[in-house]
């Protein structure tokens, strides 16, 4: 049992639907990433999405491409991304914390050492963008093997034949993608998303969580109300690029989890 | 690995997209079962007389092959030694290599029933080659570019947009060839259904670079038999630049296992392969990473950040390279070296003074390498280059760098 277990273990329990937020790590800046982080949970942040900042995000929009560009322009890697878990660890034993990114810097850094240091910082899981199910072998194995959860994308074109094979290896949840497309783009419609999460439901015991798309409080209530839970990450991300205060970060967080928790 | 390990190095890559560990299909959920799709249609084409006979008659009739190869008279007295041959690509309908897979690629996109076609371009040459093709099958096409290739490719972009192509400036990341692909890579991901994207290169995810190889290597097929016409026998040395590497994997595959035959890349070496990477050279200065659905050599820095490549070339300003040429890196089969942007530019003048050939600076870089090895080889030694493009896009940049004024 993973944090992410628990936590969807405990959701069950009191009848509620999940909230994800996304935020980059080390946007602006470590010390400014590192209060906002610790700031989600009592926002209602049921898993923290943690982005690892990459000079190439093939599946993002422009807001979490910016956000990745100064994160690295303030100095992030992924040594200071995990530096950072840690410290949010310091304060915080239960909150999950899955690590968004794409393969480069882990593969870099090598898959073995890269999966001791994830585990010792306090990580629970993982979602890399460009490892689809053909390439299992490279980290989504090992990752399981080390007793990190292996989260994995399906999407509108995942069909009947693929999606045995999307399931496969996953485990913490699965992340369905609302929408073909790039995060922040196309918005996500409830009644498009619904049949797509029962149809992936009837395949999986897992927690089926939808992202992309999703932008407002109200949206976050009719994702979450087909599924198991709603993600926002563009939305939150759009107002650390604004220079907003930490504070009024967190409180819009709070509306939109509130909106998730409401289904 | 050792040579005697390899039994053929024309079976790659295997049934996972690798030639050893490099290649693959790195890419997101939402193309996964497009690319498979795309596996699949071309297994089938490659096998499919009708489609050889269409791309044929395509190559002979639209674009002009074969491509003449060309004893370099004057180059060879000049450099005293080997015998230099050109295969002249630079004289293919659009200026180069680039249209023998557009053709490839746009065939397939048909087949597939796919009615808009999207690509990226450095230099220009891969997006006038598909908006050309594009043109004549009446197909919608978008092409990505990156602003600042936009603002000194001018001629390419109006060219593109006289065919009918939508140019769309890349100003997403630093705005450069790579930054051009990502975009691409995130249009395919939101039109997935009606779009086909056709890569320019011997990159991206399995199948790419083996489909794009293949519609090259008619390069090294006509070198080869025009060889045997004109010299009854095989060049002892083929050379060719390298970008993204497809112009050089379509010369060198049919000599693959002709292991007698020497095999050199040429990478853009810009102001120098040093600690200071301004350069493209992602053999001779960088290493394993994934980018862009494959694994290959990679510029980065060491958290796996992709760097910048700088070339004079547009055509070379790409920090990878396609994955079969890392494995015949490491393997050995092919030698890989770097030219830096003043040889080349050595190079082009030579080459328009001597043979009456205004080469693309892409060849340029490959003409430099023969002009430094030709001259300690016997006069009995054979070698030939792969002249890709033509210079009419480059007369702009090539100014500058003489300091003239136009």
């Amino acid at each position: 049992m993973t944090r992410i277990d628990d936590t969807f273990a405990r959701l069950k329990a009191e009848g509620k639907k999940a909230f994800v937020g996304y935020v980059m790590a080390g946007d602006p800046d470590f010390d400014a990433s590192l209060d906002l982080v610790r700031g989600l949970p009592a926002a209602g942040v049921d898993i923290i999405e943690l982005g690892l900042p990459f000079t190439d995000p093939m599946a993002d929009g422009p807001t979490i491409q910016l956000a990745g560009q100064r994160a690295l322009e303030g100095g992030m890697t992924l040594a200071r991304t995990l530096e950072l878990v840690r410290r949010f660890r310091e304060t915080d034993a239960v909150t999950p914390i899955v690590l968004m990114g794409y393969y480069n810097p882990i593969y870099s850094r090598g898959v073995p050492r890269f999966l001791e240091e994830a585990k010792a910082a306090g990580i629970d899981g993982l979602i890399v963008v460009d490892l689809p199910p053909e390439e299992d072998a490279e980290l989504c194995l090992p990752a399981q093997a080390a007793g990190l959860n292996f989260i994995r994308l399906a999407t509108p074109t995942t069909d009947a034949t693929r999606l045995p094979r999307v399931l496969q290896n996953t485990s913490g949840f699965v992340y369905y993608v609302s929408v073909t497309g790039i995060t922040g783009a196309a918005a996500a419609v409830a009644g498009d998303v619904g049949p797509e999460v029962a149809r992936i439901k009837a395949a999986t015991d897992l927690p089926v969580i939808v992202g992309f798309g999703i932008r407002s409080p109200e949206t976050a209530r009719d994702i979450a109300s087909v599924a198991d839970g709603a993600v926002v990450g563009s939305a939150i991300v759009k107002l650390c690029e604004d220079q907003r205060p930490v504070a009024d970060i967190l409180a819009f967080v709070r509306t939109l989890a509130q909106g998730a928790h409401s289904a | 690995m050792p040579d005697d390990l390899i039994n053929s190095f024309l079976n790659g890559p295997d049934e996972n997209g690798r030639f050893g560990d490099f290649g693959g299909r790195f890419v997101s959920e939402t193309l996964m079962p497009l690319i498979l799709e795309l596996e699949k249609q071309y297994d089938f084409a490659k096998t499919d007389p009708e489609f050889w006979a269409e791309m044929d008659w395509l190559w002979k009739h639209y674009v002009g092959r074969p491509s003449p190869l060309y004893f370099a008279e004057r180059l060879t007295e000049h450099c005293g030694g080997a015998k230099i041959y050109l295969k002249r690509d630079e004289l293919n309908h659009t200026g180069a290599h680039k249209i023998n897979n557009v053709l490839g690629q746009i065939i397939l996109a048909r087949r597939m029933g796919k009615t808009r076609i999207i690509a990226e371009t450095g230099a220009g040459q891969h997006g006038v080659a598909t908006a050309t093709v594009c043109a004549k099958f009446g197909l919608k096409c978008v092409v990505y570019m990156g602003a600042h290739d936009v603002e000194r490719q001018k001629p390419n972009v109006f060219r593109m947009r006289l065919l009918g192509a939508e140019v769309v400036p890349v100003t997403s990341g630093r705005g450069t060839l790579k930054d051009a692909m990502n975009d691409a890579l995130r249009d395919w991901v939101t039109n997935v259904r009606d779009t086909f994207y056709c890569i320019g290169t011997v990159a991206g995810p399995h199948p790419y670079p083996a489909m794009v190889r293949d519609f090259q290597a008619i390069i090294g097929q006509e070198a080869k038999a025009q060889m045997q016409e004109q010299e009854g026998r095989l060049p002892d040395t083929i050379i060719a630049a390298i970008g993204g590497g497809s112009n050089a994997m379509g010369l060198f595959h049919p000599f693959l296992d002709d292991k007698e035959v020497r095999i050199i890349g040429v990478e853009a070496g810009g102001k120098g392969v040093d600690d200071k990477m301004q350069h493209c050279a992602s053999l001779t200065g960088g290493r394993p990473g994934v980018l862009h659905g494959n694994r290959t050599y990679l510029l980065q820095d060491e958290d796996g950040q992709i760097l910048e490549g700088f070339s004079i070339s547009a055509g070379l300003d790409y920090p990878g390279i396609g994955p079969e040429h890392a494995w015949l890196h490491d393997t050995g089969r092919a030698e890989y070296v770097a030219i830096t942007d003043r040889e080349a530019l050595d190079a082009f003048q030579l080459c328009c003074a001597l043979e009456g050939i205004i080469p693309a600076l892409e060849p340029s870089h490959a003409l430099a390498h023969v002009l430094k090895i030709a001259p300690e080889l016997p006069k009995d030694h054979i070698i030939c280059m792969n002249m890709c493009g033509r210079g009419d896009k480059d007369i702009f940049a090539v100014a500058e760098h003489l300091g003239v004024q136009m």
